[in-house]
């Protein structure tokens, strides 16, 4: 049946460097933990300063407050050189210090962290790496810090991809997840649509209508290769992994309307999923690879539904009000992200699957496509206003929210990658 | 007298929404786009594509005077139901096809921007099979129509006001190797 996979090639890989998002906090609420992040000794005698990454990091996730450093001199770098008296007098309550030194052509990052209040410390850690890795040690140091301090997993060295239009050229770029290192994977000047990373971060499925109409194309992002693996008569489209990366679910209107099926990740036969009078799509496997929540009008407005991941009967899970689509499972599978429609506004909500409990995070006019950080605390979502396509985010709890802009154009789609596997 | 239909329209937009609550059914629902100006079947073709001026005559297709160059059908506000100015037009086609046994058609469902782009690709789609229906009810056979969307993704215009909303609402019937 699907014989006709092809390869497009690697064409895709020497695309030029696209401007970069940028993330600024828009709110923030709730008690943020006073933290200082000392400039790191021998900072300034490399290309990049660790110790602004990790500041920024922190800062970025709402849930900290960054206290000032200016003054503290000599800049401590061992245990025995800091001053609690100091940081207690600045209301520190975690102090963050280092070092950077010159191993030949390599550099060695060491970094502490402390509880000020204790004065005992909680975390030490040393990287060698080569000056080119900084950026990327600085977001492991945040992600150290971010998890001692918080108690959840930190999302610094993770990353997100989203679509960038611009005139009539479409663009799918993958950056870190701070906005920085944009790199263009797939250019077109045919709509790309809906991205969705494989569970191990290699692969991306999407959306392609190079050739004029919907297929579903998954992509090898180290190598640059392209499959198309669904390519049914009529519309293929809105691609979810299975946990397992071994199958994806799709929506097909290849027998005729839309409806979802199951297809193996590398293309092969499509095997019908719901058999419903109605749209039924934009599925999305539970975490624990049960269940799949999906799109569905068969009872005359769209509302989210559940069914068993091998299809069977579908359970309907929202009630309220006359548009919810879109479900997005939180990585611990207890709660939705979806779309909802109210007063001709559509805004992003979550539902608690265990207490049907709704509630709504943005206050957008056309908020589209969440997508949840891999450890459940941000929602990644499209927001446009005036025309106008921008990613922003919003924590779980709605109290937190980041806007993240970009010159490039439109931005839309977003998916956020899974954690980093090393 | 044209202030009182524009905001005839904004209410009907402000109560009615996006494209996106369509009904599942053919049956015709009441015009919600009142006083707005839907392009006529004979003013799309115009704005959809430009007609080389060279050797349309042999081609009906292409030919501006005649009813088989109109492609588009375009849609009401929440609805896929096929409208009476359009079935003629729709009906030559299913003619031409009966006519020429050889050839094939994509119809190629559109909606307006609103709403969430996958939902919104499968109205799309909805809104080419009710294309799709009008014609094999015409006796044209199911396997030589397949239809697809394009959703929200390519707006022909350009707009977010309902006058370029009205003319995204919209299927257009394309001859395989157009």
């Amino acid at each position: 049946m699907m014989r006709s996979i092809f390869f497009l090639g690697a064409l895709l890989l020497s695309l030029a460097a696209p401007a970069q998002l940028t993330i600024d906090i828009t709110t923030s609420g709730g008690r943020q933990i006073p933290i200082a992040v000392m400039p790191l000794a021998g900072e300034a005698g490399v290309p990049q300063s660790v110790s602004e990454v990790v500041s920024a990091d922190l800062a970025r996730t709402g849930l900290f407050r960054m206290v000032n450093t200016v003054g503290i001199s000599p800049t401590p770098t061992e245990p025995s050189e800091v001053n609690f008296g100091d940081w207690t007098a600045r209301t520190a309550e975690a102090l963050v210090i280092g070092k950077i030194e010159k191993q030949g052509e390599r550099v060695e990052v060491r970094f502490r962290l402390f509880d000020v209040q204790k004065q005992s410390q909680l975390a030490s850690y040393s990287y060698v790496v080569a000056p080119a890795q900084l950026r990327a040690t600085a977001h492991r140091i945040a992600d150290l810090i971010y998890e001692r301090l918080t108690g959840d997993k930190g999302v610094f060295s993770t990353k997100v991809t989203y679509v960038v239009k611009r005139g009539g050229r479409y663009e799918l770029q993958v950056a870190d997840a701070d906005g920085f290192n944009a790199q263009s994977v797939l250019a077109s000047n045919e709509p790309i649509m809906s991205p969705s990373w494989s569970p191990d971060g290699s692969r991306l499925a999407y959306v392609s209508f190079d050739q004029k109409k919907p297929m579903v194309v998954v992509q090898n992002l180290a190598q640059g290769t392209t499959r198309v693996v669904a390519g049914f008569r009529g519309n293929n489209s809105a691609p979810a992994w299975s946990p397992d990366g071994r199958f994806l679910a799709v929506a097909l209107s290849k027998d005729g309307l839309t409806q979802i099926y199951r297809i193996p990740a590398t293309g092969g036969d499509a095997e019908r999923l719901t058999n419903s009078p109605g749209i039924d799509t934009q599925p999305a496997f539970s975490p624990d690879g049960q269940w799949i929540s999906f799109t569905s009008d068969r009872g005359g407005s769209p509302q989210i539904y559940r069914m068993p991941a091998s299809g069977g009967a579908a359970q309907r899970v929202t009630f309220e009000g006359t548009y919810n689509v879109g479900p997005r499972y939180s990585p611990d599978g207890k709660t939705l992200a979806f779309v909802q429609r109210e007063a001709n506004r559509y805004r992003i909500a979550t539902l608690e699957l265990a207490t049907n409990q709704v509630q709504v995070l943005t206050d957008g006019t056309l908020d589209d496509s969440p997508t949840y950080a891999p450890n459940g605390k941000m929602i990644l979502y499209e927001s446009t206003s005036g025309g106008r396509g921008q990613l922003a985010a919003v924590s779980g709890d709605g109290r937190v929210r980041q806007r993240l802009t970009s010159a490039a154009g439109d931005v839309q789609d977003p998916a956020w990658g899974p954690m980093p596997t090393n | 007298m044209k202030n009182a239909a524009l905001i005839v329209v904004a209410v009907a937009v402000a109560l009615a929404g996006c494209a996106s609550k369509e009904t599942m059914t053919d049956v015709p629902v009441t015009d919600k786009s009142a006083g707005v100006t839907p392009p006529t079947p004979n003013a799309s073709a115009s704005t959809t594509r430009s007609t080389t001026s060279s050797n349309v005559a042999g081609d009906p297709l292409r030919d501006p005077s005649n009813i088989l160059s109109k492609r588009s059908v375009y849609f009401d506000l929440d609805s896929n139901s096929v409208k009476d100015e359009y079935r003629g037009m729709v009906q030559a086609h299913s003619r031409y096809l009966g006519d020429k046994r050889d050839s094939k058609v994509r119809i190629e469902g559109n909606c307006d921007e609103r709403g969430s782009r996958e939902y919104n690709l499968a109205l799309g789609q909805r809104r080419a099979e009710a294309v799709k229906k009008v014609m094999t009810v015409l006796g044209v056979s199911e396997g030589r129509i397949e239809t697809t969307s394009y959703g929200e993704e390519k707006p022909m215009a350009q707009g977010h006001d309902e006058q370029a909303w009205a003319q995204n609402r919209r299927a257009d019937i394309k001859y395989a190797g157009e």
